[in-house]
């Protein structure tokens, strides 16, 4: 009887598990032993940390993008129907077009989605770059940007959790070489009592917007944003003027997930170390999708993909489990135009990052076209 | 009814147990309750401090068995 392993999302993390396995398993596929089944939403793969880059002008938009099927093994069956509904009691997930797919395990690998309009007058006052839409209008916003106040406004919770720091030091790097960083002031604000929620970076960086005029304000989750007045005001009291308000909208995430009762907000209770769902010993779940208190960051995607393939893989061949994630996450981080350092850390292992420099942000260009090979399941 | 939700944060560097709760928080009805567990130590100042800002209610906070714990109360 073939085995049928079922996979909801064609993001990095459904990409790289479909991918791997097949790496491990593609003779039992060819004897149609095992099969898989990706259910994306989208013809298209997008590159996402390459919008960082989208409205300084330094990136394509054709660099981010590749069709998915043809980054898929070819023994891959890949469908573009969004599914509609995950039944973990009956072990099946129906799709928008009706179509229904049974499984003896699943992956659950719906990612994130932002929800700007959760918050008043975001939507219609904010500029944001984590969807290829807003860092369009973000770009056609600064290239008209004369100078003024630039409030940078991050909210929780987000996935790439260095991108906030990226762009504010982008911006101010943006705006120096546009000529109006005289002319400009820009004003972090952070949810948290500090600058970034990992402690060693936040002591990186506190000095470095000190020395670079930079401004902040910690404790600052956004009540409402005044577009007409054009102010953001906290939950915490304060309120700030802004003539270009660029936001990382808080996150949800997938609809699939909340309505199908698998957890509030989109987010699946997910055991940390074995990545299955919480009650289910046939369901993975990998990336943002999960309620794990780590970074919903590319990179952890990467790590637990890993991980899940490998006990997929022993699972189907051997009957046993493999091994546990160990909570793994390596972020570069971008420090301006021209530098970048690094971080990682583990369940066990604090971050520690270095110093910024220009070679690690030319790997970090490097990356931008290997993450393709990451995709495939090669690096 | 209200219910409590517990947050094992424990070993978690990012986003960190303060984010969880501001996260976990949005998503819960006034009067429902949110136990933070974490090993960072920061947590038991930073919970609170923030709580009292934004206006939530600390219930209670402490340690036990080598991690701290705090619960706060949705008021808002």
């Amino acid at each position: 009887m073939s085995k049928k392993i079922l996979i909801v999302g064609g993001g990095l993390a459904g990409t790289i598990i479909a991918n791997g396995l097949c790496r491990q398993i593609s003779s039992d596929i060819r004897k149609g032993d095992v099969s898989i089944t990706m259910l994306g939403t989208s013809e298209t793969h997008m590159y996402q940390p390459g919008l960082l880059y989208v409205p300084f002008g330094k990136i394509r938009e054709r660099e981010l993008f590749r069709q998915q099927r043809k980054i898929l093994n070819k023994l891959i069956i890949f469908h573009v129907d969004p599914a509609a509904n995950i039944d973990v009691e009956g072990k099946q997930v129906t799709c928008a077009s009706g179509a229904v797919y049974g499984y003896d395990y699943l992956v659950l690998a719906t990612g994130s989605r932002l929800v700007p309009e959760t918050i008043p007058g975001m939507a219609e006052g904010a500029h944001w770059l984590y969807d290829l839409d807003g860092a369009r209008k973000m770009r056609d916003a600064l290239a008209e940007f004369s100078g003024g106040k630039v409030v940078v406004n991050v909210n929780a919770p987000h996935k790439c959790p260095v991108a906030p720091l990226e762009i504010t030091f982008m911006l101010k790097d943006f705006l120096e070489e546009k000529g109006v960083w005289d002319k400009s002031q820009i004003t972090y604000t952070y949810p948290i009592g500090r600058l970034h929620a990992l402690e060693p970076v936040a002591e990186w960086c506190k000095p470095a917007m000190d020395e670079s005029g930079i401004k902040y304000e910690t404790f600052f989750n956004t009540r409402e944003v005044d577009p007409q007045a054009k102010t953001i005001t906290s939950e915490e009291g304060v309120t700030l003027d802004y003539d270009l308000l660029v936001t990382i909208p808080p996150h949800r995430g997938a609809e699939v997930i909340s309505e199908s009762g698998l957890g509030d907000g989109g987010w699946v209770p997910t055991d940390r170390n074995k990545l299955l769902r919480e009650g289910s010993n046939d369901v993975f779940v990998c990336g943002d999708t999960t309620n794990i208190p780590i970074s919903k960051a590319g990179s952890t995607a990467h790590f637990e993909a890993d991980t899940v393939i490998d006990n997929l893989v022993s699972l189907l061949t051997e009957g046993r489990w493999a091994r546990n994630y160990d909570g793994k996450v390596f972020c570069f981080v971008e420090t301006g135009l021209k530098t970048g350092t690094y971080v990682w850390f583990d369940y066990k292992t604090p971050p520690n990052p270095g110093a910024p420099s220009q070679m690690i942000h030319w790997f970090k260009l490097a990356y931008n076209r290997l993450y393709w090979l990451s995709a495939r399941g090669l690096l | 009814m209200s219910e409590r939700r517990i947050i094992d944060a424990r070993g978690s560097y990012c986003p960190g147990p303060l984010m969880e709760l501001i996260a976990a928080l949005k998503l819960l009805q006034v009067g429902d309750e949110v136990e933070i567990l974490s090993t960072d130590q920061g947590t038991a100042r930073d919970v609170p401090e923030w709580t009292a800002k934004v206006g939530h209610e600390t219930v209670e906070s402490g340690d036990k068995d080598g991690h701290w714990y705090v619960v706060v109360r949705k008021m808002k």
